[in-house]
C-alpha cells in the first residue's frame, strides 16, 4: 500500500507576513537570522527587506501573503532533472533528501522546480531545501497566527490503513454521507472482540444489520428497539463478563435514538455506570425515514415535519423548526459519565485520540461519544461537501469539539476563540436557506450563548 | 528451425533521463506489460550531464548512477547493458541489436541519445583524441588531465569549457579553440560570454576564438593542430567538445523520417507507427520556432520521455508536448550562469540589462510584446523554474518588467504566488 505523508499547510489568510518562520528557519539551519538563508520564503505583494514584507497590492481585499517553500512533490520535478543522483523522494517520510556528497551544485533542480522550492544558498554555494526538520519543522511553533500548521493526519491512513476493515465491503449509504467513513474508523479502532448494537437508523439502513442472512459487519452484530439499546447492550455486556470473556460493547446509534425514545435507557445506563461505548451519530434528525425533525434538529432548519411556506400549519406560514436542539453531550456531561467527547468527521485525528480514551474508559464505566454527521440528503447540500459543511460547522462554533472526565472537567480540544460567523455554516446547506434575518440572529446568538455556557464548564475545570 | 523470436511489449532503446522517464510513465500505467531497456552503455543509467563532475573528480564515478538494479527488478523491466541497437525493422516491428539478436516489440522508444560530432579535420583519424560523452569516456579523461601538461580543447561549448577549466585547475596550460566568434554560443550572449572568458584568461587559459583547425598530425608531444591563420599548437592532450549529434545509423532503410534528429509530433511519436522517440535524440516541437528542433537538454529529455511512455502505454492523461524551452546552467570558477529561453532578440523584441563591475552580478531579459523570451544571469541568482513557466505561460508582463529585471528572485516567487501555486 502506498503511503501519505506529514506536510507544512499555509493559510494566506492568516499570515500577516511578520517573517518570524523563516528567522527561525534560518536559525534552524545556517544559525543566522539571515531571511535569504531561510528555506521558507514568504512573499509579499511587493517587496521584501529584511525586517518588513511590504504588501503592495492595493487591492486589500487580496490575499497579501504567499509562500515559496518546497512541496515535496509526488513527482519531483527537481529529482528527475538532477543528473547526479543527489535528490530523491524518501519513501517512508515523503520528503525530497539532498545528498550533498552526490550534488555537483549545477543548479539544475532549480530550474525544473516550478515553484521556488529548492534553490541557491549563495553562503553555502549549495542548494537548499525544506526537509521538514525531521517531522518537527521549526518554522511552523513560531507562526504565532496561526498561518502555518504541520497536518499530520497522514498517520491515521498509514497507521489505520493496516488494519482489519470489520464492515462488509459496500454499504448502501447515501452519496457523499460520511457515516460509512466513521462506522469502518471506528469499528477498525475498537476491534474484533466487540459486540455492537446498532438500533434502527441510518446505520442499519446502510448495511450493518446485513442483508439476506449474513451480517454487514465482522463482530456480532444485533438490532435492538430504538427504546431500549442502552439497556440490551448493557445486558450482553453483563454476560460476557460474567463468562469471563473481555469484550467491547459499542452502540452505534442515531440521534434520534439516543435523544428522543431511546434517552431514558440510555440515561439508565450512564447512570448504572455500565461499562460501554455509545457513539451517536447526530445528523439533526429522523433521515432513513424521511427526514422528520428530532429533539436534535437545529432552530430554524427545514425537515419533513418542520416546513417551511404558508399553509403547513393549519394555514400558518411556518420556517422551519421553531424549538432550538437538545444539547445531548451536555446532559450526558450531567451523568458524570467516565467519558464524553464530541467529535466530527472533519477532524479525524481529534476523533481518533477520542476513541482511544472512550475504549479505556468503556472498561470501568460508561464512555460517550457524539460525532456531528452532516446529512447530504435531509440538509440539502452536494454530495462532495460533506466535510467542508462538517468543517464549517466546527469553524463557525456551531458545533463545538471537547471532551470530559469527572476528575479532569472539560477541555476544548478546539478553540472556540475567534469562530467565524455562523452565516459561513447556514449558507453552506440548502435546509437553511429560508431563513430571515431574524432567524438568523437567533442562531448566532444560540451559538454565541451554547459556547460561554460550554466554557463556563471548562473555565470551572481550569480554575478560571 | 530457428528459436521462436523474443517478444516484448514495450522496448526501450537507451537508459539515461528519458528512458528512465518513460519507464516511470509506462509503470504508472501498466503495471505487467512486459518492458525491455536494451543500451549500448555497460553501465547502469547515468547522466551524459554529470561526466565533466566525473572528469573533476567531484563526483564518484561508483556514485553517479541514477538507478539501481532493485530498481529494475521493482519495475519488472529487463535491463540489458551493452546491446546496443543496429537495425531497426520497423515494418516487422522487430529490433536487430549489435550482436544479432532479434527483439519483437509491441511498442518501440528510441532514446538514444547523441554521440560526439567529430569534425571533418585533415589528419583528424591519425592523432589521438579524447571526447565527452560516456563514463568510460570520462574515466578517460580524467586520468588524461592528471598527466597533461599542454592540452587544446576543440569547441567552446559547455563541455568543452568545462574540461578546460578542470585541465586548467590541474595545471596543465591550456587553449581553447573555438570556430565562432563567441564562446558558449546559443546560452550565453557577448557580455556573458566575455565575462567567461575573462575568468579563464585570469587563470591563465588562451582562448582563439574565431579561429579554425586545418590539419591535425602526429608529433612527439602528442598532435599538432595547424589554425587557418598559419598558427600552429602543440597538445598532449586533445579534447574534441566540437558538439554532439544523434545516433541515427540503425534508422537506415526504417521508414522513420528524420532531419538533424528524429522527427516526432507532440506525443513523441514517429513517422512510423509504434515507433516513438525522445531526449536528445529527437527533433520535436520547439517553443521559439515554427519548425521543429533538437533541444539536446536534460529537462526537455525527461519531459519527452514522460510523454512518450504515456502515449506508448495509452495513458488517457497525456498532455501534448508544450514544445521545447532552451534551459542551462553553467559554473565556471566559482561562479554561476543560468540561462532560460531563447537568446535571440528579433526586431521588435525590448532587451534589458543591467551589469555590477563590482560585484560580477550581469542580467539579461528579453521580451517579446511584454511577454518574457528569454533571462540569462552571471552571479545573479533566480528560479529557473519559474521563469520557463513565465515563459511558457506567455505571461504578459508589461507592468512589472522592470521590476522583475530588478529582483528577477522576489518578482518571480510574487508572479508564480499569485497565477499557479
Amino acid at each position: 500500500m502506498g503511503r501519505a505523508y506529514s506536510t507544512i499547510a499555509f493559510d494566506p489568510a492568516k499570515c500577516d507576513g511578520c517573517g518570524d518562520c523563516m528567522t527561525a528557519c534560518a536559525q534552524a539551519k545556517t544559525g543566522t537570522d539571515d531571511w535569504a538563508r531561510s528555506r521558507i520564503q514568504i512573499v509579499g505583494r511587493g517587496n521584501a527587506t529584511q525586517g518588513a514584507i511590504k504588501d503592495a497590492i492595493e487591492d486589500a481585499t487580496e490575499k497579501a501573503f504567499e509562500l515559496a517553500l518546497c512541496r515535496q512533490c509526488a513527482d519531483p520535478k527537481c529529482v528527475t532533472v538532477c543528473p547526479a543522483g543527489a535528490l530523491a523522494k524518501d519513501g517512508a517520510s515523503g520528503v525530497i533528501g539532498w545528498d550533498a556528497s552526490k550534488c555537483v551544485d549545477c543548479l539544475l533542480c532549480t530550474v525544473g522546480c516550478a515553484y521556488g522550492g529548492i534553490a541557491l544558498d549563495e553562503v553555502s554555494g549549495h542548494v537548499s531545501k525544506c526537509d521538514t526538520c525531521d517531522g518537527k519543522p521549526a518554522c511552523v511553533p513560531v507562526c504565532s497566527k496561526g498561518a502555518l500548521t504541520y497536518v499530520t493526519t497522514a498517520n491515521i491512513y498509514n497507521e489505520v490503513g493496516d488494519w482489519e476493515d470489520l464492515f462488509a465491503p459496500g454499504l448502501a449509504g447515501c452519496q457523499g454521507c460520511n457515516t460509512e467513513l466513521l462506522m469502518r474508523h471506528t469499528l477498525r479502532r475498537v476491534g474484533p472482540d466487540t459486540v455492537l448494537a446498532t438500533p434502527p437508523g441510518c446505520v442499519p439502513g446502510m448495511g450493518s444489520v446485513g442483508f439476506n442472512g449474513t451480517t454487514g459487519t465482522k463482530v456480532p452484530v444485533f438490532h435492538p428497539l430504538l427504546t431500549n439499546t442502552a439497556a440490551m447492550l448493557a445486558g450482553v455486556k453483563r454476560q460476557f463478563k460474567r463468562m469471563g470473556r473481555d469484550v467491547t460493547a459499542l452502540a452505534i446509534a442515531g440521534d434520534g435514538g439516543a435523544s428522543d425514545v431511546g434517552f431514558q435507557s440510555l440515561s439508565g445506563a450512564a447512570e448504572r455506570g455500565e461499562q460501554m461505548l455509545f457513539m451517536v451519530v447526530d445528523n439533526e434528525g429522523y433521515m432513513n425515514t424521511g427526514m422528520q425533525r428530532s429533539s436534535c434538529t437545529p432552530y430554524g432548519a427545514w425537515t419533513s415535519t418542520t416546513p417551511i411556506g404558508a399553509g403547513c400549519a393549519a394555514g400558518q406560514p411556518a420556517q422551519g423548526k421553531t424549538q432550538d436542539a437538545k444539547n445531548l453531550p451536555l446532559l450526558m456531561v450531567n451523568h458524570r459519565c467516565a467519558y464524553v467527547a464530541t467529535a466530527s468527521t472533519a477532524y479525524m485525528e481529534d476523533l481518533y485520540a477520542k476513541l482511544d480514551r472512550a475504549i479505556e474508559a468503556s472498561k470501568t464505566g460508561f464512555a460517550y461519544v457524539h460525532v456531528y454527521s452532516p446529512c447530504t440528503t435531509g440538509w440539502r447540500f452536494p454530495s462532495d461537501q460533506n466535510m467542508e459543511v462538517a468543517r464549517k460547522a466546527v469553524e463557525t462554533n456551531f458545533v463545538m469539539l471537547w471532551e470530559f472526565t469527572p476528575s479532569e472537567g472539560l477541555r476544548f480540544s478546539r478553540s472556540v476563540d475567534d469562530p467565524l460567523p455562523v452565516t459561513d455554516y447556514l449558507k453552506a446547506m440548502g435546509r437553511f436557506r429560508h431563513l430571515s434575518a431574524e432567524q438568523i440572529e437567533h442562531i448566532q446568538g444560540k451559538v454565541v450563548e451554547n459556547s460561554k455556557f460550554i466554557q463556563r464548564f471548562s473555565e470551572q475545570a481550569h480554575g478560571g | 528451425m530457428e528459436p521462436a523470436m523474443e517478444q516484448t511489449q514495450y522496448l526501450i532503446v537507451g537508459s539515461s533521463h528519458a528512458a528512465l522517464e518513460a519507464i516511470s510513465a509506462i509503470r504508472m500505467h501498466d503495471a505487467t506489460g512486459t518492458l525491455t531497456v536494451v543500451t549500448r552503455d555497460a553501465h547502469l543509467p547515468y547522466s551524459p550531464t554529470v561526466l565533466p563532475y566525473v572528469v573533476s573528480g567531484k563526483s564518484a564515478p561508483e556514485r553517479v548512477f541514477l538507478r539501481d538494479d532493485d530498481f529494475f527488478a521493482r519495475n519488472a523491466v529487463s535491463y540489458r547493458p551493452g546491446a546496443g541497437l543496429a537495425a531497426l525493422h520497423a515494418d516487422a516491428n522487430t529490433a536487430e541489436l549489435a550482436d544479432g539478436t532479434r527483439l519483437g516489440y509491441d511498442k518501440l522508444l528510441l532514446a538514444t541519445g547523441t554521440s560526439p560530432a567529430i569534425p571533418p579535420i585533415p589528419g583528424i583519424d591519425t592523432v589521438s583524441y579524447h571526447v565527452l560523452r560516456t563514463l568510460d569516456d570520462a574515466l578517460g579523461l580524467r586520468d588524461a588531465i592528471a598527466q597533461s601538461r599542454q592540452a587544446v580543447v576543440l569547441g567552446a561549448g559547455l563541455v568543452g569549457m568545462h574540461a578546460a577549466e578542470n585541465l586548467v585547475k590541474a595545471g596543465a596550460s591550456v587553449t581553447i579553440v573555438e570556430m565562432s566568434d563567441q564562446l558558449t554560443a546559443g546560452y550565453f550572449d557577448k557580455v556573458a560570454a566575455q565575462m567567461i572568458e575573462q575568468a579563464f584568461t585570469d587563470n591563465g587559459a588562451k582562448i582563439l576564438t574565431g579561429s579554425r583547425v586545418v590539419r591535425l598530425e602526429p608529433s612527439p608531444v602528442g598532435a599538432r593542430l595547424t589554425l587557418a591563420n598559419g598558427q600552429s599548437l602543440e597538445a598532449d592532450l586533445l579534447l574534441v567538445a566540437t558538439g554532439v549529434k544523434p545516433n541515427l545509423e540503425y534508422l537506415n532503410g526504417s521508414g522513420v523520417a528524420f532531419d538533424h534528429g528524429i522527427l516526432v509530433d507532440d506525443t513523441m511519436c514517429t513517422s512510423v507507427a509504434n515507433v516513438w522517440a525522445a531526449g536528445d535524440c529527437a527533433q520535436a516541437k520547439h517553443f521559439f520556432s515554427p519548425t521543429p528542433r533538437v533541444n539536446a537538454i536534460l529537462p526537455s529529455a525527461t519531459e519527452q520521455g514522460r510523454l512518450a511512455g504515456m502515449a506508448m502505454a495509452g495513458d488517457a492523461g497525456i498532455k501534448p508536448y508544450a514544445g521545447g524551452v532552451p534551459l542551462n546552467t553553467y559554473h565556471f570558477f566559482g561562479r554561476h550562469a543560468i540561462s532560460v529561453g531563447s537568446s535571440e532578440a528579433p526586431e521588435g523584441s525590448e532587451v534589458l540589462t543591467r551589469f555590477d563591475e563590482k560585484t560580477g552580478r550581469y542580467l539579461k531579459a528579453i521580451f517579446r510584446d511584454g511577454r518574457l523570451a528569454g533571462i540569462f544571469g552571471v552571479n545573479e541568482f533566480f528560479d529557473g523554474g519559474i521563469m520557463a513557466q513565465l515563459i511558457v505561460r506567455r505571461m504578459d508582463l508589461t507592468a512589472v518588467k522592470e521590476r522583475l529585471v530588478a529582483d528577477p528572485l522576489t518578482v518571480g516567487r510574487e508572479l508564480m504566488s499569485r497565477t499557479w501555486r
